[in-house]
């Protein structure tokens, strides 16, 4: 691919991904100013959101402080809900194709936005351009609402007046759709892993749910393991990826 | 207040760790057919789950809240017209904010 041909391609994947990041890292205001009614400092509260930069498992070790103690289970059910982004990256590590010290930043990047931007792309180049435009945009605008929130911002206005609580799952919604018209398959495993993820909802804390859903992605992965590879069954001489 | 330092800086090192862990694993492991599906359905699930769980439930109880539900419908018939994604996601939130503004939520 030349490089105007990948410019052109990144294009989108780079307006998308900064806009997404843009909205979607407002909600900082609301962890900033959530953390430090919980009882964090705001210096810890900046702290997490810079270091640990995932934000189901910092509204956990929140809850968990405000919940008064209890600091080691809090500090392991906010690292369990980090594993999502294991799985993610399971997905991202093809796509980015990152080594060295370029994979322990894309790493910290990992998150429910920058995957599902860096998977709606066509190809790699795009992927990256996106993966690392949703990064950016996400972690400076996070990071920013995230202090504004703690400093008591977030009582001046509420994003919801300008409807932003819905930007994260209109996002996800629509960064997911091709996929989801793509085939059976995934429209099968994107409706059982919501399903999986509502009915569970009222039996376990906020954040399990989601990771409970990647059952649904074991489940197609098990169903349609004849029809995965075309014909040959067991790997024959020209297997190999094209 | 030390303590409440050990827990934040042990929850950010546990969460890089397990970001960095999934962009480590040897691409070989996923060479296996059902592992690889599992990689490539993975993002499906829990962005479905995701989108699902952000909609309707607040904490561990489930509940409809006119605004976001009108947002979401809007999305949904922004990408059924085949909308570009950010008008997808400006339908979705002038909806949502109009609907609330008019006292519905």
């Amino acid at each position: 691919m030349t490089d105007q041909a990948a410019a052109g391609a990144a294009a989108s994947p780079v307006r998308d991904g900064l806009t997404l990041g843009l909205a979607v890292g407002t909600s900082g205001l609301a962890f900033g100013a959530a953390a430090v009614s919980s009882g964090l400092s705001v210096a810890q509260t900046c702290a997490l959101s810079l270091l640990a930069y995932t934000g189901a498992s910092q509204f956990a070790l929140a809850g968990a402080v405000a919940a008064g103690g209890g600091l080691a289970a809090g500090t392991a059910s906010a690292i369990l809900l980090g594993s999502r982004n294991t799985l993610y990256g399971l997905r991202l590590a093809s796509l980015l194709r990152v080594r060295g010290p370029g994979r322990l930043l894309a790493a910290h990047g990992v998150t429910d936005e920058s995957t599902a931007v860096a998977l709606a792309q066509p190809d790699g180049a795009s992927a990256r351009a996106g993966f690392r435009a949703t990064f950016a945009s996400l972690y400076l605008t996070w990071n920013l609402s995230t202090a504004l929130g703690a400093l008591g911002a977030g009582r001046v206005g509420s994003p919801q007046s300008l409807g932003l609580e819905v930007v994260g799952p209109a996002a996800f919604l629509a960064l997911i759709w091709p996929r989801l018209r793509a085939g059976a398959a995934e429209r099968g495993v994107g409706l059982l892993g919501a399903a999986i993820a509502l009915a569970a909802t009222p039996l376990w804390p906020p954040g399990v749910p989601v990771i409970l859903a990647a059952a649904a992605a074991l489940a197609g992965a098990l169903a349609t393991r004849p029809a995965s590879r075309p014909a040959a069954p067991e790997a024959g001489p020209q297997s190999g990826p094209p | 207040m030390t303590g409440t330092w050990i827990a934040v800086l042990v929850t950010a090192a546990g969460c890089y760790g397990l970001k960095l862990a999934g962009l480590t694993v040897p691409q070989r492991l996923l060479a296996h057919p059902v592992s690889r599906r599992f990689a490539e359905f993975v993002p499906v699930a829990l962005l479905a789950a995701l989108t699902a769980v952000q909609t309707v439930a607040s904490g561990r109880s489930l509940h409809a809240d006119p605004p976001q539900l009108a947002g979401m419908g809007a999305a949904v018939v922004a990408l059924l017209a085949r909308a570009p994604f950010l008008a997808v996601v400006v339908a979705a939130a002038a909806t949502a904010a109009a609907v609330r503004a008019l006292g519905l939520g």
